[in-house]
């Protein structure tokens, strides 16, 4: 089982983005499950999502407590929320925003992970170009898609394609495909950067 | 066809298929979603002859399909929480006119203190209202159980609340199998009532009934509903037959041949409690669940004969008889034929907090070494508990008591189980 976690805002689409990513992998014939934090939703107040992906039937209802993967929505959340909470040593972490874990001030907590498995994107600057709004949902999950090929662009698209008005879904798949190139670029950069080093 | 949507989505879909002609409702969460997709179907005109009522309260909602039902439509309506509470006479009424109405419970505590979030307390206050409740597992098993409940209450004449939990299921996205209208349509066969309000045949329906006859009418009432109990699993049988997969039925029985411990357990939490149990039995412990689909009818022979063989039996129910314990676990006591204190009552996950594995592991696991109370509240931090009695113990004026424990505990939007 592979097990996501999505930390954002309440307005950012961070549940929208659990139930797509859920969507895309039943496309590719997996089970999986998505659902909210069932909080008091307020537009700004700190939200999480979840989804699991599996092979088998999921039964599973506890919260994600040891995700395989972090979705972070909203980077403000980094000192106001426990985000990296039971993370496996080998998981994956996305974070929207065009700074480095560096510049995030994250570079000696990166360390203990696996650096091919970490990644930046600018999730909110590329949703304004293609959604005209500050939804970086879309986005990230294109994003999730080249960081840790668990779904393809392609499914992503589809789940998008499903849930929104064609216009709607169009922008979003635009910013989904561009946040997946950016990906890509970023990790063969990571890559050719540990074969040197 | 398979897919991937909200539990509200998959059963709205479902109660469509089921051809209703009234629905009416009034909004709270978690049932919201699946009143609100079904108006757009009507609106739509996706579902006809359909009526959507709207009410001006949950005591409306009831009474609108109790009208509904009498003069011969199929009705339905859902609800949660404070929403059934406020609907409660109604509800009997429904039930002792022997009206078959369907009624989502979207599985939400009662306050005060408010709280939006799942637990069963809500259809457990109406258990004694002489509808049959069943309980979903999944969302596959909500859709399915609509169907059931239809075909179930207009057999019967009896209303039929299919309880789903809040938010777990109803705000999840998971895989279903959404059936045909051919498939609904031959398992559900048009609604013929054994009364009906005709104006060209005219009857009262609601007549005053004093001591001489009300004994009767109410052992019919209990008749009925132990006829139940063979008509559950007979339907269930022919709902695979047509369906082609099982859903349904009394009890539902995971890993308990041999069990030395058996684990009771309504609804969504099941899941969880499965996946401990294959855990545990990975580890040599002999464990297994006893799901209750049915709750009422209470399927005390089934019940019985599940557990006749467990060393020791945990219920775990998200409810609690305040002054009493477990109500679950004291339907179960009475169906067990082991003595009454190897039956173990957990009380978990009341307003929302999360049932987790870790937790559900320690529990069965002092239940395997005999070393489980009577009565648990699992995961109750008791340290708060004890920072309130004593502020009440120093001070008279302590105040409201859910406030100062919001204090006491400090900001908590940031948790994340």
């Amino acid at each position: 089982m592979f097990q996501i976690r999505i930390h954002g805002r309440g307005g950012q689409g961070v549940v929208t983005a659990a139930e797509l990513l859920s969507v895309a992998a039943f496309r590719e014939d997996r089970h999986s499950q998505a659902f909210p934090s069932f909080g008091s939703e307020r537009t700004g107040a700190p939200v999480v999502a979840f989804c699991r992906i599996d092979d088998r039937p999921i039964r599973l209802r506890e919260p994600i407590l040891a995700p395989d993967a972090l979705i972070i929505q909203d980077p403000t959340l980094l000192h106001q929320v426990d985000v990296f909470g039971g993370l496996r040593p080998d998981g994956y972490i996305l974070i929207n925003t065009a700074r480095t874990f560096e510049d995030l001030g994250l570079a000696e907590f990166a360390q203990k992970f696996t650096a091919a498995h970490l990644c930046t994107v600018p999730a909110t600057e590329i949703a304004m170009r293609h959604v005209g709004r500050p939804l970086p949902n879309a986005s990230l999950l294109g994003g999730f898609a080249a960081l840790t090929g668990r779904v393809s662009l392609e499914s992503v698209a589809a789940a998008i394609g499903e849930k929104f008005p064609p216009k709607v879904a169009a922008g979003n798949v635009a910013a989904a495909t561009e946040a997946y190139e950016f990906v890509q670029r970023e990790m063969k950069k990571e890559a050719a950067g540990a074969e040197a080093g | 066809m398979l897919k991937q949507v909200e539990g509200s989505a998959a059963v709205a879909e479902a109660i469509a298929l089921c051809r209703p002609q009234v629905i009416c409702a009034y909004p709270i969460s978690p049932q919201t979603h699946i009143v609100e997709a079904l108006g757009r179907r009507v609106d739509a005109g996706e579902l006809t002859p359909c009526e959507f009522v709207n009410v001006e309260s949950e005591f409306a909602a009831m009474s609108v399909a109790i009208g509904a039902s009498a003069t011969g439509a199929r009705a339905y309506t859902a609800t949660a929480s404070q929403g059934l509470l406020f609907m409660a006479e109604a509800v009997y009424n429904a039930a002792g006119l022997g009206l078959p109405i369907v009624m989502t419970v979207a599985n939400r505590a009662i306050g005060a203190p408010i709280n939006i979030w799942n637990d069963h307390t809500d259809a457990l206050s109406q258990r004694d209202c002489g509808w049959l409740q069943l309980f979903a597992e999944d969302n596959q098993e909500a859709l399915d159980l609509h169907i059931q409940a239809f075909r179930l209450a207009e057999e019967l004449s009896l209303p039929v609340m299919v309880c789903m939990d809040g938010f777990i299921l109803t705000h999840a996205y998971e895989r279903v199998d959404m059936p045909t209208q051919a498939q609904v349509d031959s398992y559900l066969p048009p609604y013929e009532p054994r009364q009906v309000l005709d104006p060209a045949d005219p009857v009262s329906i609601g007549a005053m009934v004093g001591p001489e006859a009300f004994m009767e009418v109410r052992y019919l009432a209990h008749a009925k509903q132990q006829q139940a109990l063979e008509l559950i699993p007979a339907w269930a049988d022919e709902f695979r037959r047509v369906f082609g997969r099982p859903s349904g039925g009394l009890v539902r029985e995971y890993r308990t041949s041999d069990a030395d411990v058996i684990v009771v357990a309504l609804g969504s939490v099941l899941g969880t409690i499965k996946d401990t149990v294959d855990e545990m039995r990975d580890q040599g412990h002999k464990i297994g669940v006893l799901g209750i689909t049915c709750f009422r009818p209470w399927p005390s022979v089934a019940v019985r004969n599940a557990l006749q063989r467990a060393q020791r039996v945990v219920v775990l129910e998200q409810s609690l008889a305040v002054g009493m314990g477990g109500i679950v676990g004291n339907n179960v006591s009475a169906s067990f034929s082991g003595s009454p204190e190897r039956v173990h009552t957990v009380i978990a996950g009341l307003g929302g907090r999360s049932i987790t594995r870790g937790s559900l592991h320690r529990v069965f696991g002092q239940a395997l070494t005999d070393s489980l109370e009577p009565l648990t509240f699992l995961d109750l931090d008791r340290a708060l508990v004890d920072r309130v009695l004593e502020r009440e113990r120093v001070q008279r004026r302590s105040g409201p008591i859910a406030e100062g424990i919001l204090k006491d505990l400090g900001v908590v939007a940031a948790k994340i189980g």
